[in-house]
């Protein structure tokens, strides 16, 4: 192939009428706290886990919500807690991630 | 004396019998069930601390001064020592007196086990054994004593504020049965043996009861159906006993040695667990204790009822019990037995299974290793304090101030302690992070490992195997400091009160330490629970399914007990209690780096390691 010295890169696109948020909704009905998480990012920010494992709880849970697999960046948490101590919503992030890491399939 | 009934039995004493034979039966089938389930390195351990004379002698001390004389509650609340002991040491006695009665009277009879427990049915008087004298005496006085502790438990029972405790424990039916029954013993001993008094002769309690009765009802014909109702009660309490909460006289026996030989519980239902399960005397101390019930909320997930629903076997009361509470350790403070609230929960939640494994190899061990390399002194803040930006800033500063050559391991992001993970109930996973975060730190050459996250202190020195290393809290180091002269303090007249955070009071038994650092540099001021004592600020790691808001509660109660102190600002020594007091507090609350960051100069302006 010649190289034209830049590429395409595949689409991104997520048809949200066909992916499976099956678990995401499992994680809902366990620890409601899921549903509002407004994607602030201040989980994301103070992880300890993150520069590892890329791990971000905003992004799990818009992972999630996109029925993309998150598992690579869930298994790296140390459930240190720091990111509860940031949630301006108040959310139990390490119950959500346990029940997460017990109900993931 | 002589023997009244020739064949030495009658009818009445069946109940009794069959209740002692079942009970006998039962505590040696719970023997040999837990002597299975314990580990076989446990229990070889427990068999050779039984016959190791020391902790043999320390197993009847302990036996004795727990069990019998509860000297630990006499130390805590005179009144529920006093209640406790007199039933206990008085029942005890009871049984030995009546035993040197047999011996001395009627040695013949001594292979009847019930001898001793009805003697005074079976004896007639005679005008020669007037050495029984004394004997009847301290019958009849210590059943006085044990009438009197009886009294006091009535009375508790309506009125337990008088004693010292809000709220106790609500009793199941068989425990009540076992109460109303283990109340009736008593009196019914004293009028079964005063109606006998005349035949087989008493003391200050029988004699005078015995001429009283017989003053209005002259026969002997009340004499049978008491016995028969003292036989009828003691077989009652005996067969409740296994189902109900007095499994714990029993079990405590157990327990003793078991705890001296060093074993842990390794799960939450088997083997030692059991035991203490079993050792729970159901008295609620916990639930005032429990900084949960603030505002009579949570009762039902106290340690109390955590061991209820393990005897029952009820799974599912078991799994949120266990995952709501704070582990803040206060349970196993003022329990008098010393059941393990939060090592019960944290074996629970290691039974659970997970579906996603956790896998931490993406950690560069490496290169954290090498960053942490060039010092002899490490310091590693923790996950929590770099929340919380001032307390490493202060170390910092008083690292600098002294001239202290140092590292932070964890400046920039480093690994987590693996006590959250602990906690949490994955005991690999954890043991995982642990590892990870010891070949960093041996890998890095330093000597001393300076730590100020409480958290991670308990963890570092219990959980991490760091040979030539010395883990020091921050507050032992600048201690050291100042002591050395590398530090000078001075003094501000502002008055602090100083929080215990749990894992550094009752996780790491420091407490005297922050407040002599504090001390030394301001005023401090207690607040009313403190210590051992102190109240969890609700932000614990350690449960796993409290919602913030219901912790707001638990927070503001904990606030209201340092603010009690009129202190001018609050001071602890732990990054998550700092934080969670921030957001509630209505006066600024400090971490002691920060105070003592404030009131010292260095001496020293060469950099070099101590």
């Amino acid at each position: 192939m010649t190289d034209f010295g830049f590429k395409l890169s595949k689409s991104s696109a997520i048809e949200l009428d066909k992916v499976d948020t099956s678990l995401y909704e499992r994680l809902c009905q366990a620890e409601p706290g899921a549903r509002i998480c407004m994607n602030c990012g201040s989980c994301g920010a103070t992880c300890t886990a993150g520069p590892y494992s890329g791990m971000s709880l905003r992004k799990v849970i818009l992972g999630l919500q996109r029925g993309q697999d998150v598992r690579s960046m869930l298994s790296g948490c140390m459930l240190c807690g720091k990111c509860s101590m940031v949630c301006p919503r108040g959310i139990n992030t390490r119950h959500l991630i346990l029940t997460l890491c017990r109900i993931y399939d | 004396m002589i023997d009244r009934i020739s064949s030495g039995f009658h009818p009445f004493v069946l109940p009794f019998l069959a209740g002692m034979i079942f009970v006998l039966g039962y505590c040696l089938y719970g023997i040999i069930k837990i002597l299975v389930q314990l580990p076989a390195e446990d229990r070889k351990r427990f068999f050779i601390s039984l016959v190791t004379p020391k902790t043999f002698l320390k197993n009847i001390r302990d036996i004795f001064c727990d069990c019998l004389l509860h000297v630990k509650l006499w130390k805590r609340n005179r009144l529920l020592g006093y209640m406790h002991s007199s039933i206990a040491f008085g029942w005890f006695m009871l049984i030995v007196l009546g035993h040197i009665e047999v011996i001395l009277f009627l040695p013949h009879r001594i292979h009847l086990f019930y001898y001793p427990i009805f003697f005074n049915f079976f004896v007639a008087e005679t005008d020669s054994t007037i050495q029984g004298s004394l004997l009847f005496f301290l019958m009849d006085f210590f059943l006085l004593i044990i009438l009197s502790g009886i009294a006091l438990a009535m009375i508790k029972r309506v009125r337990s504020r008088l004693f010292g405790m809000r709220r106790t424990a609500r009793p199941s039916l068989l425990n009540q049965i076992g109460l109303y029954a283990l109340w009736a013993i008593f009196p019914l001993r004293l009028l079964a043996e005063s109606f006998t008094a005349h035949i087989s002769g008493g003391s200050f309690l029988t004699e005078p009861a015995n001429w009283v009765f017989r003053q209005f009802l002259g026969n002997n014909l009340n004499m049978l159906p008491t016995w028969w109702a003292y036989s009828i009660s003691l077989g009652v309490f005996m067969f409740v006993l296994p189902f109900s909460r007095y499994m714990h006289i029993p079990a405590e026996m157990m327990l003793i040695p078991l705890r001296n030989a060093g074993i842990k519980i390794r799960n939450a239902r088997k083997g030692f667990a059991r035991v203490e399960v079993w050792s729970c005397p159901n008295c609620g101390v916990c639930i005032d204790a429990c900084p949960m019930s603030v505002d009579k909320a949570n009762i039902k997930d106290c340690t109390v009822y955590l061991t209820r629903q393990i005897r029952r076997g009820n799974e599912r009361r078991i799994e949120e019990i266990s995952d709501k509470c704070l582990l803040c350790g206060k349970c196993e403070a003022v329990c008098q037995v010393g059941v393990e609230g939060p090592a019960l929960r944290i074996m629970t939640r290691a039974e659970r299974k997970y579906a996603l494994p956790q896998d931490y190899s993406s950690i560069p061990v490496e290169s954290l290793t090498e960053a942490a390399k060039g010092s002899k002194v490490l310091y590693y803040g923790g996950c929590m304090s770099q929340l919380v930006p001032s307390i490493g800033r202060s170390m910092e500063s008083i690292f600098r101030k002294a001239g202290v050559d140092y590292k932070w391991m964890d400046r920039d992001g480093g690994i987590c302690c693996g006590r959250p993970m602990f906690l949490s109930g994955r005991i690999k996973e954890a043991e995982e992070i642990v590892r990870k975060n010891e070949s960093v730190i041996l890998g890095s050459g330093a000597g001393t490992l300076v730590v100020s996250c409480p958290i991670c202190y308990k963890m570092f020195k219990e959980k991490y195997t760091l040979p030539g290393i010395r883990i020091v809290h921050y507050i032992n180091y600048i201690e050291e400091l100042i002591d050395a002269g590398r530090l000078q303090v001075t003094r501000s007249d502002l008055c602090y009160v100083y929080h215990d955070p749990c894992e550094l009071g009752r996780g790491a038994g420091m407490y005297e330490e922050p407040r002599r650092l504090i001390g030394r540099i301001a005023g401090i001021a207690e607040a009313p629970k403190n210590r051992s004592e102190s109240i969890c600020c609700g932000g614990s790691l350690g449960s796993l399914t409290l919602s913030f808001a219901k912790r707001e509660k638990m927070t503001r109660n904990a606030l209201d007990n340092l603010y009690a102190a009129k202190a001018d600002a609050l001071v602890t020594a732990c990054p998550l209690c700092q934080t969670t007091f921030s957001r509630y507090a209505d006066r600024p609350v400090r971490d002691i780096a920060e105070i003592v960051d404030m009131q010292t100069v260095g001496t020293i302006t060469k950099t070099d390691s101590i």
